[in-house]
């Protein structure tokens, strides 16, 4: 049994006379306690609203859904009250956010804001709280620890405040952290500072980690296993080395593509994907990254990919996935691919007659 | 190298920004060195890269050489002419042969003006193109380069998306017919897959139009893979300057050496591999850096001669531009870096204390 088993989450905003808008749509992945959890994906694919749903942190307001499970260690995080929630919340499972200046309180000095964790849930006091908070700042790697809890967040640099945030979270050990973007504010040195100390918290503690990032090469240093997310739903997962070896769906292959790398050699073109995030297919009516994949066929449209189990552990959403090069494809997926290449000229009156139109072709960029 | 051949020079340029304190009478308590000594100069039809962390002045030298932020000293030429003493109105017609890209495409974009508005507002004040027909012809042709649709004229910057917004950035530098651009973080708000359709766009037009570029950015990998030259900035000077392929190879400053095993890469085998160099601390504050070499409070492999009184100027190693020291003791691997400084602590009083501004009184009484 997973630490933290997502199932089918689903996150919609609805808004009188506007669309409702799914930000999140059925993301199910599960975390296993120890193990450093990566969701990627690019701005709007509703990573950060999956974690702040998990955390129960979404703004209350009417029209807002949130359906699913989220099942921390035999307990729906979903379905508690709000008071159970608080009590969960910074002391088993714990976030650290993306932009520590703004989630961390201008006004209260820093040694607050660390024992007030400390107060609410291990109901330390006084002398013995101000002391366990410099430890803990000691611990993060702050120097002189006295000194800094006394300061505000304005006094500390950009990286001393992500540690400050860092050893908020970590204050009750909890066992599970979610990291929305945590160095994405932050200088290339500093992040390197920041991935070597939260890998050291996990190796250390046990902690299980989510980290939420749409950077592929922090994803490649320090996850497990990693959730490609596209338009709200999961279009594939793997362990770490198969996902970056040999991507299967044409989405993880494009992400690839464009990220400039720092050991390619010079003149070697990018191949960004075409169109942008916004050129998205509803699922219901198919692959959200139809118009914009380059192995688009036939069978993309009409109905949403199903998610294919491989062997190896693997899954992705996908009918005309990347091929593997060298190895004969696995069985799950000979079916799926030439199955799709065969049929296609037989069912494409049947597709055709099925959905509203053709698809449209991937444009340069959408239209505004 | 002729004398031709080159389209910007830098000589030994600095912007100082004074520290003012009091409410009535502003006393000027210190200088920010934003850029403190810099030398470079830029091949036609090349693209030299600056990189640096955020502070380290990068920015600051891309528009103090456009003379956007006038610098306290030094000499900046641009093919041939000197900009530092030129008269404002000499000044405004040599803009038309340096633009400018700007990082945040919404903000430096009129959100009241519409596509065609912005792109000819340059025009009528450089007095390009005979007449609107003519200028629209100007303007029609920029767009097909950028890649946007003419029915992109009549639309305001609110209705595209941030790739296309960063399009139109560009078309407004581009319609003026510029032989330099400057790129201020070109890419930094933009998506991987649409970062990579901006970083094409940008070769494309180099090849066809001989642009030659200053691109900033924090972004290692991307300056890399644009640039024919890299700049590594730290506190307000170049530590090293070299062909991009060699950066990565062969890193020779230490500064260099840590950035570049900081940078991740979309690799897990690369990942595992490396070995990283973790810098102790952050930034110095530049309104007060460190004597000697800027360096040297954070470097792995500082020494105790010489590292901490005297600053190393930049000199030739092998095709690159270093400052350091010890830069071929380190490669030869002569010098170790020191165990204490690879970890992740500060050592007691270093680095920037916000609270405190502590600075020499005479701008340049840093030697």
């Amino acid at each position: 049994m997973a630490l933290l088993e997502v199932d089918d989450l689903s996150v919609t905003f609805a808004r009188r006379g506007q669309r409702t808008v799914h930000a999140v749509d059925g993301v199910s992945f599960s975390v296993d306690a120890g193990e450093v959890v990566g969701l990627v994906g690019e701005s709007g694919c509703g990573k950060s609203v999956t974690s702040l749903a998990i955390m129960g942190l979404l703004p209350k307001q009417p029209g807002l859904r949130v359906g699913g499970k989220a099942v921390f260690d035999g307990t729906d995080l979903l379905q508690l009250d709000d008071r159970s929630r608080r009590d969960i919340r910074g002391r088993d499972v714990a976030m650290i956010f993306q932009d520590p200046l703004s989630s961390l309180n201008p006004v209260i000095p820093i040694g607050l804001q660390v024992t007030e964790v400390l107060t609410r849930h291990r109901g330390m006091k006084g002398e013995a709280a101000r002391k366990e908070a410099a430890a803990l700042l000691d611990r993060v790697g702050i120097p002189d620890p006295r000194r800094r809890l006394k300061e505000y967040p304005h006094q500390l640099s950009g990286g001393m405040r992500q540690r400050a945030l860092i050893a908020m979270a970590v204050a009750c050990r909890p066992r599970l952290l979610i990291a929305d973007e945590p160095t994405t504010a932050l200088d290339v040195t500093i992040q390197a500072q920041i991935l070597e100390l939260l890998k050291e918290l996990v190796r250390d503690s046990g902690t299980a980690l989510v980290m939420i990032t749409h950077d592929l090469g922090v994803v490649a240093g320090m996850c497990d296993t990693i959730n490609v997310l596209y338009a709200g739903r999961v279009v594939e997962t793997a362990r770490r080395r198969p996902l970056f070896r040999q991507p299967r769906h044409p989405y993880t292959v494009g992400l690839l593509g464009s990220v400039p790398r720092l050991d390619a050699g010079r003149g070697e073109r990018l191949n960004p994907i075409p169109g942008s995030v916004r050129d998205v297919l509803t699922w219901p009516d198919g692959c959200a990254f139809a118009p914009r994949c380059t192995r688009r066929v036939d069978e993309c449209v009409g109905e949403p990919p199903e998610l294919v189990l491989t062997h190896d552990g693997r899954s992705y959403r996908c009918v005309n996935p990347a091929p593997v090069p060298g190895t004969p494809p696995p069985q799950a997926t000979t079916t799926a691919s030439t199955g799709a290449a065969d049929d296609a000229a037989a069912s494409t009156g049947a597709a055709d007659g099925a959905t509203a139109g053709p698809v449209p072709a991937p444009r340069e960029e959408e239209k505004p | 190298m002729t004398e031709s051949d080159i389209l910007v020079e830098v000589r030994d340029l600095k912007v100082h920004f004074p520290i003012k304190r009091g409410l009535i009478l502003d006393r000027v308590v210190g200088h920010v060195k934003a850029v403190d000594g810099v030398d470079l100069s830029i091949p036609r039809g090349k693209t030299y890269g600056l990189v640096g962390e955020s502070g380290c002045g990068k920015s600051t030298l891309g528009r103090a050489l456009l003379q956007l932020n006038p610098p306290t000293s030094g000499e900046v030429r641009f093919d041939g002419v000197e900009l530092t003493t030129l008269p404002a109105g000499k000044l405004r017609t040599m803009r038309r042969r340096m633009q400018m890209i700007f990082q945040d495409p919404m903000s430096s974009l009129d959100p009241r003006q519409n596509v065609e508005s912005i792109l000819t507002e340059g025009l009528q004040t450089h007095g390009i193109g005979a007449d609107r027909d003519d200028r629209r012809r100007i303007i029609g042709e920029t767009l097909d380069a950028v890649g946007l649709p003419r029915w992109a004229l009549s639309r305001y910057p609110h209705e595209f998306s941030g790739g296309q917004r960063q399009r139109i950035g560009i078309a407004r530098a581009l319609v003026l017919g510029p032989e330099l651009i400057v790129a201020d973080e070109p890419v930094s708000a933009l998506d991987v897959s649409i970062q990579a359709q901006v970083v094409n766009l940008l070769d494309e037009l180099q090849d066809n139009l001989g642009l030659t570029y200053l691109v900033i950015a924090h972004d290692l990998a991307v300056v890399k893979h644009i640039s024919d030259v890299v700049g590594v900035m730290y506190l307000g000077a170049l530590v090293e300057e070299a062909p991009s392929d060699r950066l990565y190879s062969e890193p020779l400053h230490p500064y260099t050496r840590a950035l570049m095993s900081a940078v991740p890469v979309p690799d897990p085998d690369v990942e595992d591999r490396r070995e990283r160099i973790l810098l102790a601390g952050d930034l110095p504050s530049p309104a007060n850096p460190p004597s000697g070499c800027r360096f040297h409070t954070r470097c792995p492999w500082a020494q105790p001669t010489r590292c901490a009184d005297e600053r190393p100027a930049l000199r030739e190693i092998g095709g690159s531009r270093v400052a350091c020291h010890f830069a071929e003791r380190i490669a030869t691997g002569e010098l170790r870096p020191h165990k204490v400084s690879a970890q992740i602590v500060r050592p007691e009083g270093e680095g920037e204390d916000p609270a405190v501004v502590s600075a020499p009184t005479e701008p340049g009484s840093y030697v």
